[in-house]
């Protein structure tokens, strides 16, 4: 049913906590349906610094969460906005058509994650 | 890596002694048990030795055992059987009626709702928090037009034992016909159809170390079934097929074993559930047991972990060779918690963080202390990451703070 490369990032989860006073936290998901996912950012000169990630729900949840940390860690803001459910998808080496939605979810939370820092420096 | 199975609720492994009887049914005795030499003779004969075996497992006669491919199959059999047969019968304006449980298999709630859909009503019984079907509600439900009770004798999921013989005794005096769904409790509690006063009954073989793809379902004398598998006329007109002999036999003869062993195998296997429930409960915080304490199946324990979620903590005991199951959704095809676990009045939160772990005549203590060594370690790391655990948030509060969030990210427009 998972990939490897998922079953790895299940395994051993990167970048997995909580930030200390993170300039961006994103969550979104839904308890009830099993996922729900937490993501904080350091911003730094336009770019993502640091990033942490927090998840509950199944091992695609915690796999997908995982590799988006790995994708936009280092990229300037507007590169990681770009980020898609798919790339996160490939780079884990496919997704169940039913858990496809994990990666969406993923780059769902970076998103609000972004937005959310970029509210709090009045740029909106 | 020990590998340790505990999801024999799923099913089991094949006996040596089933495998060995089964075995010559493949190679040496071949033949159609329709065909009227020698061969067929033989093969005629194993199958009416597997129906005395079904038989004396649950106090039936002979003639009241018809051979299925599954459990699945069973149920349909009994309850569109008598559904179809007794349909005209009622004169009921408000039509013919079916009481049934919400926590049933899915072989019966599909098959209950596919009736529906053919003009049948059908009550589908809350449960308590125990999962216990409330007989008294049971009992004010039924009217003129009830013609068939369809209650599972032990849930699949949580474990815990319906009061069929309650029920039994409610449906003999009102007239009505009573399937039980028993293929849980088949081989690992006594069955007694008598005193169940149960009209018909399904089992499945690989349940209790027989093959897969055969059940059985009882029929007591003189209940009238319409059969859906037309054809060949086999096991009394009921079901049509040539029989899977070997499987047949492979039924009967689990059943065989089940009978000689079942006052021990309850026993042994109640003291190592009953060793994983208190170590659990006693010793992974939040961690809380589904079902009743005591009126459960022998062999079946199953927790829930609050701030965690199912899949996760299945594969991650797999990780670690324990084999488990889970009511969560995320496991599933379809992305909605159990119907069990949400009829016990679990929030979708607290369903998503559950573990079934059923037990085998052939697990051993020493299995059960790795268990119990490893499911806490796993719970600390899966709660590590989770967002839910250490937050005190109850769940409409969760609710409103994710609205809240979704209406900011909206309010957002990036440029």
């Amino acid at each position: 049913m998972y990939s490897e490369k998922l079953m790895e990032h299940f395994r051993n989860p990167h970048n997995m906590g909580e930030l200390e006073n993170p300039d961006g936290v994103g969550t979104v998901g839904n308890p009830i349906c099993g996922d729900l996912m937490s993501i904080y950012i350091k911003v730094k000169d336009n770019k993502i610094e640091d990033i942490k990630f927090k998840t509950f729900g199944c091992a695609a949840a915690i796999a997908t969460s995982s590799m988006i940390t790995e994708l936009a860690k280092g990229k300037t803001l507007e590169e990681a906005l770009k980020i898609t459910k798919e790339e996160i998808a490939d780079a884990l080496e496919g997704l169940p058509p039913i858990k496809m939605h994990c990666s969406n979810l993923a780059a769902e939370g970076l998103k609000v994650a972004i937005k959310d820092y970029l509210a709090k420096k009045g740029k909106y | 890596m020990k590998r340790i199975y505990l999801d024999h609720a799923a099913t089991t492994p094949i006996a040596q002694e089933v495998l060995k009887e089964m075995l010559p049914y493949f190679t040496e005795f071949y033949g159609n048990a329709s065909s009227l030499h020698s061969f067929g003779r033989e093969a005629h004969n194993a199958i009416e030795k597997a129906r005395a075996q079904i038989a004396n497992l649950i106090k039936a006669k002979e003639e009241e055992i018809i051979f299925t491919s599954s459990g699945t199959e069973s149920d349909n059999l009994a309850i569109k059987g008598i559904a179809y047969r007794h349909k005209e019968l009622i004169t009921d304006f408000e039509g013919p009626h079916i009481i049934t449980s919400a926590i049933e298999h899915p072989a019966v709630l599909e098959t209950c709702k596919y009736l529906e859909q053919q003009g049948f009503r059908v009550k589908y019984l809350p449960v308590d928090k125990y999962g216990f079907v409330n007989v008294e509600e049971l009992e004010n439900s039924i009217s003129k037009g009830t013609f068939l009770i369809t209650i599972m004798h032990a849930n699949n999921e949580i474990g815990t034992i319906e009061p069929i013989e309650e029920i039994g005794k409610i449906a003999k005096e009102r007239d009505v016909i009573l399937h039980t769904d028993a293929v849980q409790s088949f081989g690992k509690v006594p069955i007694d159809v008598g005193k169940m006063n149960a009209d018909l009954l399904s089992v499945s073989a690989h349940k209790i170390y027989g093959p897969k793809g055969v059940g059985a379902l009882y029929i007591k004398r003189g209940v009238q079934v319409e059969p859906f598998i037309h054809g060949g006329g086999h096991e009394r007109g009921l079901r049509s097929s040539t029989e899977n002999i070997a499987g047949i036999v492979g039924l009967g003869k689990a059943a065989e074993l089940a009978q000689q062993r079942i006052e021990s195998d309850a026993a042994y296997m109640t003291k190592l559930r009953d060793k994983l429930i208190k170590n659990i409960t006693e010793n992974v915080e939040e961690s809380y047991l589904n079902g009743h304490p005591t009126k459960r199946l022998p062999n079946n324990a199953h927790f829930r972990f609050t701030g965690i979620e199912g899949e996760s903590l299945v594969l991650s005991l797999d990780e670690k060779g324990i084999a488990s199951s889970t009511g969560s959704a995320c496991s599933s095809k379809k992305l909605e918690p159990s119907h069990v676990l949400l009829a016990i009045g679990l929030n979708e939160v607290e369903a998503h963080g559950s573990l079934r772990l059923t037990l085998g005549r052939e697990n051993t203590e020493e299995e059960i202390d790795y268990v119990l060594g490893v499911l806490p370690e796993v719970v600390e790391r899966l709660r590590k990451i989770s967002p839910l655990w250490g937050k005190k948030l109850e769940l409409e509060e969760w609710k409103k703070k994710l609205e809240k969030e979704e209406r900011k990210s909206k309010e957002i427009e990036l440029r």
